[in-house]
Parts: C-alpha cells; sequence; structure tokens
C-alpha cells in the first residue's frame, strides 16, 4: 500500500503512524510499511540462503491506519489507535448477561444432535477413536489398582477426560508437537505409544526412555514430537510457544497443541504465553481441559470470570467452548483450529468443558471435598465413552462382541506389560549422572565415583535392582 | 576435520581430565611468560571441529591496568580490529547467526531498537523481526519460549535487559531449561544462550544491581560463564551459542565500553576454561568480570612493593575450571578470590569451598575472600562504592596473607 504513495505522503504518513501508533523512530514505522519485503506465503520466502530474512506479516492488519474521516470530533489518537468518545460514565460489566454457549455435536444420550455442524469422521478413525478411549480408561484403571496394590510408586488418571485426549489427538497430525500438562496419555496412546512403553515409564526400567529418571505419568517421546511432561504447572505454555514460533520459522505445515487444566490458566505463564502467542502470531492452540477441580479448589475458588474461553478476547485470541465430553464435538474443534492456526498463523484458544471423575492422583482423596454422588453423576450421565459409543455403533461401526473383545484383549496386553516392566532391570547407577549436560564434567564423575565408593563399603543399603 | 591444537593451554574440553595432567603444553608456560601462545580450539559440538579453527594469539593483558611484564602485545597477524565490548558481543552473534539459520535472538528492546546496550543494534534489519523478536514484557514467558524454540530445533539467544530481571525467569531455567535434556532421558536438547547485564553498576539501584551467579550456580544442567574483555566476550558469546547445553553468559553493564583489539580470524573460547592474566608467583588471585580490572589495578600497586601476584581471571563460573585453579595453587601456596558477590552463598564461597577440599594440602595460609558485603546495593553513590571491592583492599589482603 506504501508504495503507491509519493515521498511526501510517506512522510505524511510516517508522521501519522508515528504518532497513532506510537513508533519510536521513522525506522521502526518503514518497517511496519514494509516496502522492502516480499509479499507471499512464508514457505516460498525460504530460499536456500544462510541469512533468512523473516518478518512478521501480519502487522499491517493490525496496525490499522484509520481512514481519512474528516475532523471527526468524536474520536481522539491514542498510542494504539483511535478511540471514539463517550460521554457517558459506563463501567464494562464483569461478565457478560449470559455465559459464551458451548459446542456440541452429540446429547447426553449419544445422539446426533439436529442441526449440528460437525466434521464428519470416517469408520477407520471412529473406531480407532473409540478402541483408544476404551484402551486408555482400562490402561489407567489397571495402573490405579496396580498402585494401590503397592507396585507402582505413583499414578494420575484420565477418568472422564477420554474424548478431549483422543478426540483432539485424532484431529491432530503427527508433525504437530504436543506439550502436555500431565493428564493426557491418549494423545501419546493414539500416536501409537505401546502399552508396553506406558509401563516401562511408570516402573523406571531400563527400557523407560526417560531413563527412570521421571516419577510414573511423566511421559515424553520425541519421536511421536510428545514433549516430556514437567511437573511444574503451566510452564509448558510458553514452551509451546516458542516452538509455534520455531515451526512458524521453518515454514512447516504444523503447529504446537498444549494442554493445560483450570488451574493451571492461573499461573502467570498462561497469561504471558497467551499474550506472546498473540503478538508473535504464533501458530499454536491452547486446549484446557476446564474439568472443575484443581485438587481440592474448585473453579469458583479459581477464577471469577465465565470459565477461560473469555479470556481469550482480553489477548486478542479467538476462542470457543467445548464439550469436552463429546468425541465428535472435540474432534471438529481441534481440527477447526488447526487449520486457521496454521494457515492464519494465530493461536487459538479452547475450552473444553468436563469433569475430573478420578482424584487428582493415587496421593489425593476426593470424596474429602465433593460428594460421591456428583462423582457417580459424571461418571455414568456425562460419561464420553458410552455417548460416542451410542454414535458408532448407530452408525454400525461397533457392536457388544467387538467390546468384550477388546476390553480382554487390553486387559491381556496391560497384565503383561506390567508382569515385564516389574521385572526389568532397572537403568545403570551412571544414568543418575549422565544427561545433565551433554558430557558429564569431570565434577559429576568425582561425585559418580564417591557414590560408587559408598556402595562398595555398604552394598546391603544399596537396592538390588539397580545394577552398577 | 578436527580443530588442531599447537602448543598453549590444552582444552579443557569436558572429556579432559585435568587431575592427569597429561598436557605437557600447559607446564610449558613459563612463570613469567612474556608473551604465551594460546590455540583458539573448538568447545566441542560436531558442527565446530568441521572447522578448523586453529588461530594463535597472543594472551594480553589490559590496555588501562598495565601491569605489562609483556614486551610484544600484538596480535598474530598484526592486523586486526578494535572494538568495544559490546560491539564485540554483537560480532559473535553475527558470525554465529550469519552461520547457522537456526540461531535467533528473543528479547525486550532487541530488534529495532539494538538492544538496552546496543548488543544486537542492527541484527533486526539483516535478519528480520522474526529472527531478532522483540517480545512483551514477561521474562519467565519468553525464557520458557526460547527453552520450547530449542526443544524443536532452533538455537535461541534469550537476552534479559538486566540479569537481575531474570529471576522472574528462574522457574523457567531451574525446572525446564536445566532439567529437561536429563527427565527426557535425553531425548530433547535444550542449547539455549541466556545473556545480560548484571553486577553493580553506577548508582543503578538495588534492584538493577544483582549478581545472578550466585543464585544460579547450584541449578543442575547449566553452564555458567562470565566475560570481562572484548576477546573472550566473542569468544564466549560463540562457544556458548555453539554448546549443546544452556549456557548463561554473565555481562557486566561497566564493561561495555572496554576497548581492545581483537583478531580477524575467527575464534572461540573454551567455556570451561578460565584465563592466565597474570603469572606469578607469591600468590593467586582469582576472579572474574568487572573485579578483574579492581584485580589488576591493585597488582600495580603491589608489583611495586614487590610482590608477585598471580591474577586467574576464572571465566567459567559454573563447572570450576580446578585445572588451572590447581596448579596455579599449587604453585603459589596463597589463595585470595576476589568478586562482586555478596559474601554468603556466592561464586566465592562455592570456590573457596572447592579449593579447601582438592588442594588443601597444597595452601600455606588459609584461602581469603573479599567479597560484597551482604546488603542490597544502596543508591548513593560514596555507598555503593563501599559495597564493592576496592583495589585497596585487595593490596591489604595479599599483604596480609604473605606474611
Amino acid at each position: 500500500m506504501a508504495q503507491h504513495l509519493k515521498s511526501s505522503s510517506k512522510s505524511i504518513l510516517l508522521n501519522i503512524l508515528r504518532h497513532n501508533i506510537g513508533f519510536s523512530s521513522p525506522s521502526h514505522a518503514s518497517r511496519h510499511l514494509r516496502h522492502n519485503l516480499p509479499h507471499g506465503p512464508l514457505s516460498t520466502r525460504l530460499a536456500p540462503n544462510l541469512i533468512t530474512r523473516y518478518c512478521n506479516t501480519m502487522v499491517d492488519t493490525l496496525s490499522s491506519i484509520g481512514s481519512h474521516e474528516d475532523t471527526n470530533s468524536q474520536v481522539m489518537d491514542f498510542p494504539g489507535g483511535k478511540v471514539a468518545f463517550t460521554p457517558e460514565i459506563h463501567f464494562i460489566s464483569e461478565s457478560n448477561e449470559e455465559r459464551v454457549p458451548c459446542y456440541r455435536v452429540l446429547d447426553d444420550n449419544g445422539q446426533q444432535l439436529t442441526n449440528s455442524q460437525f466434521v464428519p469422521v470416517s469408520k477407520e478413525i471412529a473406531v480407532k477413536m473409540y478402541s483408544d478411549m476404551v484402551t486408555l480408561q482400562m490402561m489407567d484403571n489397571i495402573f490405579y489398582e496396580a498402585q494401590r496394590q503397592g507396585r507402582l510408586s505413583f499414578y494420575a488418571t484420565a477418568f472422564g477426560e477420554e474424548a478431549i485426549n483422543i478426540a483432539s489427538a485424532a484431529a491432530l497430525s503427527p508433525d504437530d508437537v504436543i506439550f502436555p500438562q500431565y493428564r493426557e496419555p491418549g494423545v501419546l496412546l493414539w500416536r501409537g505409544f505401546t502399552l508396553q512403553e506406558f509401563a516401562n515409564q511408570c516402573f523406571g526400567n531400563k527400557s523407560d526412555y526417560g531413563k527412570g529418571r521421571q516419577m510414573p505419568v511423566h511421559y515424553g517421546s520425541n519421536k511421536l514430537n510428545y514433549f516430556t511432561v514437567s511437573a511444574t504447572i503451566a510452564t509448558q505454555l510458553p514452551n509451546a510457544v516458542g516452538a509455534a514460533y520455531s515451526l512458524k520459522m521453518d515454514g512447516k505445515d504444523a503447529c504446537a497443541v498444549t494442554f493445560f487444566g483450570d488451574g493451571g490458566s492461573s499461573e502467570g505463564d498462561f497469561h504471558a504465553a497467551l499474550n506472546f502467542a498473540a503478538v508473535m502470531e504464533a501458530p499454536v492452540l491452547f486446549i484446557c481441559r476446564n474439568n472443575g477441580w484443581a485438587i481440592s479448589t474448585p473453579t469458583s475458588d479459581q477464577f471469577r470470570s465465565d470459565g477461560v474461553v473469555v479470556k481469550g478476547r482480553a489477548y486478542g485470541i479467538r476462542s470457543i467452548r467445548v464439550d469436552g465430553n463429546d468425541a465428535l464435538a472435540m474432534y471438529s474443534a481441534v481440527h477447526e483450529a488447526r487449520e486457521m492456526a496454521i494457515r492464519e498463523r494465530r493461536p487459538i484458544l479452547i475450552e473444553a468443558l468436563t469433569y475430573r471423575v478420578g482424584h487428582h492422583s493415587t496421593s489425593d482423596d476426593s470424596t474429602r471435598y465433593r460428594s460421591a454422588d456428583e462423582i457417580e453423576w459424571w461418571n455414568k450421565a456425562r460419561n464420553p465413552l458410552s455417548r460416542f459409543r451410542t454414535w458408532v455403533e448407530s452408525n454400525g461401526w461397533w457392536s457388544d462382541e467387538t467390546e468384550s473383545d477388546l476390553r480382554s484383549r487390553i486387559k491381556k496386553e496391560m497384565l503383561e506389560a506390567i508382569r515385564v516392566a516389574e521385572k526389568t532391570e532397572k537403568p545403570n547407577l551412571n544414568h543418575m549422572f549422565s544427561d545433565v549436560y551433554d558430557v558429564p564434567p569431570l565434577n559429576l564423575r568425582e561425585q559418580e565415583l564417591l557414590v560408587r565408593q559408598a556402595i562398595k563399603s555398604h552394598p546391603l543399603d544399596y537396592p538390588s535392582d539397580v545394577p552398577l | 576435520m578436527a580443530a588442531r591444537i599447537h602448543g598453549g593451554a590444552a582444552t579443557a574440553l569436558s572429556t579432559f581430565n585435568p587431575k592427569k595432567l597429561v598436557a605437557p603444553s600447559r607446564t610449558n608456560l613459563p612463570a613469567a611468560a612474556r608473551s604465551s601462545k594460546r590455540c583458539i580450539v573448538a568447545g566441542g559440538g560436531s558442527d565446530a571441529s568441521k572447522k578448523s579453527l586453529s588461530v594463535r594469539h597472543s594472551q594480553k593483558l589490559i590496555a588501562n591496568a598495565a601491569v605489562a611484564t609483556k614486551a610484544e602485545t600484538s596480535a598474530t597477524t598484526g592486523t586486526g580490529h578494535e572494538l568495544l565490548l559490546f560491539e564485540a558481543l554483537q560480532e559473535g552473534l553475527e558470525e554465529e547467526m550469519d552461520r547457522d539459520p537456526h540461531v535467533c535472538v528473543m528479547g525486550e528492546d532487541v530488534g529495532h531498537y539494538g538492544g538496552s546496550y546496543k548488543v544486537t543494534k542492527g541484527l533486526a534489519d539483516k535478519f528480520g523481526d522474526l529472527r531478532v523478536l522483540d517480545t512483551p514484557i514477561c521474562e519467565n514467558a519468553f525464557t520458557g519460549m526460547g527453552i520450547g524454540a530449542a526443544m524443536t530445533g532452533l538455537r535461541p539467544v534469550i537476552e534479559g535487559m538486566n540479569m537481575g530481571f531474570l529471576l522472574l525467569a528462574f522457574n523457567q531455567i531451574s525446572n525446564n531449561c536445566g532439567m529437561l535434556h536429563y527427565t527426557s532421558g535425553g531425548q530433547f536438547t535444550i542449547p539455549v544462550v541466556i545473556r545480560g547485564p548484571g553486577g553493580v553498576g553506577r548508582q543503578l539501584g538495588a534492584e538493577h544491581s544483582q549478581r545472578l551467579e550466585s543464585y544460579f550456580q547450584s541449578i543442575p544442567g547449566i553452564q555458567m560463564v562470565a566475560c570481562s574483555t572484548p576477546y573472550n566476550a566473542k569468544g564466549l558469546m560463540k562457544a556458548a551459542i555453539r554448546s549443546e547445553n544452556p549456557v548463561i553468559l554473565f555481562e557486566h553493564v561497566l564493561l561495555y565500553n572496554l576497548k581492545e583489539k581483537i583478531p580477524d580470524e575467527e575464534y572461540i573460547c573454551n567455556l570451561e576454561e578460565a584465563e592466565m592474566v597474570r603469572p606469578g608467583e607469591h600468590i593467586t588471585i582469582l576472579t572474574y568480570s568487572r573485579m578483574r580490572y579492581h584485580v589488576m589495578q591493585a597488582a600495580k600497586t603491589l608489583v611495586n612493593k614487590g610482590y608477585d601476584p598471580e591474577v586467574i581471571d576464572i571465566r567459567s563460573l559454573k563447572p570450576f575450571d580446578l585445572y588451572t585453579i590447581g596448579n596455579s595453587v599449587k604453585k603459589t601456596h596463597r589463595v585470595l578470590i576476589v568478586e562482586e558477590c555478596m559474601r554468603t552463598g556466592g561464586i566465592g564461597a562455592s570456590l573457596t569451598a572447592a579449593i579447601n577440599e582438592n588442594f588443601h594440602d597444597y595452601l600455606d595460609a588459609p584461602v581469603m575472600c573479599l567479597s560484597s558485603q551482604d546488603v542490597p546495593t544502596p543508591y548513593a553513590g560514596t555507598l555503593e562504592e563501599w559495597t564493592v571491592v576496592q583495589p585497596a583492599q585487595i593490596v591489604t589482603a595479599v599483604e596480609q596473607l604473605c606474611q
């Protein structure tokens, strides 16, 4: 646009820009006028040239100069653009009259709602989705029991959130990088992580990709683009923005996807990450599993806004509220969001409403702060598996027989996986010191020697299942 | 083609065991070296070793505190170019960005503004405003962003406008940056560089005069280096960017305008190595960053009084170069540490412990450590001066130790 102006008009324009938008220098302003840059999709600009000049291309649309209206005295210029006046003193209400509606495709009984919009799902995908939801639920059940029996030290289930886990994974591509919180093993499951691999991590044996260093459910797989779970809440959100920025620089047809809970939305990192993603125009999906509880803190004690979806607008981010227990709605929402994120290079916020049917973890007994009836109701009336199963069956793609076949197969596989994982050796002692740096430095090598010396003098105090 | 090592300091590449004293070249360093030639060697990483970086560069002292026992001070070829420390940092950064398209910069005001200390000046014009990224104000977020980008293949250089602000990024640095390579079982690497100016300046106030190296030194998984001359600033910047580990590069607010002539040829400095500033016989003075200059000034006075101090700029704050330090202690038997950190829990405190543990038998006197007091830095110029170790105190300490 600026190219067509004569030089004198251009300098006037620059002055307006500086005034309106608060540019600190003409070079700053002219950078935004973009007269030197090629236009066109990012991917075509990545010539095999070492010094590639990457620039944000959407800033033009944001820094609106405003039309050259005549002196409209009802408008004033501030950095950031023109703002209309009002003579009335009027506070914006703290909440809308109506809560943001929730997108769903299936009703509570699994019947498709009339005139529901959704992305069609093939039989293959639908069956895999349902099977994986069942697998996830059974895996959680069996690992939870194993912990209760003392065979595992810790576990956290995803009961009630199977649809969020599996349906979102199904709508993504394998190139999309995942930054999980800790209640999303279903995404790994969808991508091909085997039950044995899950068990290996939980038991921390030598086949664990994490080399036995983390507690159970802290999975990670660079092969499957699933970034290792870090226990700290919401720290993965800025990481995801960074990954999205990296994908954008490389012009990849992929986005970053990050999950967090209602509690996680209170962390500072959530707000910063959303703001950054909007400013960087990063292709990242922020998926909030609003399951009603942050350990014992209900959402009414977590925030006073209408959930998490309304916070998107505060940062300039497109958002949607979805029924998280509706697999089809989740699938469609994530599918559409991913398209938008990559094509338009923007972040999207998805709030999936659901309920945490299980305890926060095996260290928690949630009946101490909520009624067993409430849990029971959500487990029965709003169960994501039964709703989706009804729909899959109505298409003739599932039956009782396939269900029982699947369940018995999974149970067998799980018990075998646990048996093998339990018996597998733990990682060698030297792995306590490796990977802290790329190569162990002198002090760590010394410290390992000291540990080994101590073990030699007190062999009975040392665990027998950790090889030296 | 691996980098060749000629004479001079053998490398403290991570696989090298300093205790073994295998490198004959080190012991060739004469006590009163006039011009020790040191070869600059690639600090690991296969990319780096593909270029042969054998450059011979004579070890120089800084011009303004010339306790110069050197006759010749020229760089090898006689050419070389003079620049200020912040320009050296910028040159190193630009060279690395030219060399590797994955290197990018993020921080506040690093783009068109060029950085608050002008280290990133001109880079946004050259590389674009995505590769030199201006971020909103949230240190935890852009540090976290850098970590996520690093895990996905980029090599970000994260700038904290002042090191003190990185306290807000402590969570990301400790929990994610330091840990994720380990907890992921080595699946994800985090080759970030976190840099920024710290230390006591001229009346910047307590919040802007912090010594973050004290707080970060415990975090497992990170490396810390402190630059002090244009030469090592550029070398350390380049080495840090090439390292696969997360590196925190500490610059000092008052050293950005130091001028020095540096080689035209490409070189990098070893991240784990200390720098011998002035060889001597009577006492080992260990220091880093700005205190190096106070020490050298004190050294002038000391030489006039007949002492022969050996001054070592430790440069590598985590891990310590116990090889160089140990050799020095074995020679002089007396150690004085001069630092800007607070007395409690600073680099000096850790260094004192390390020396006592490792070289106790070689000491003729207790290790002495001169540090700042455990107070927030006052704004008043006169008071501020007294929170920082001054050359006069260094002279007194040496005299005391050498009795």
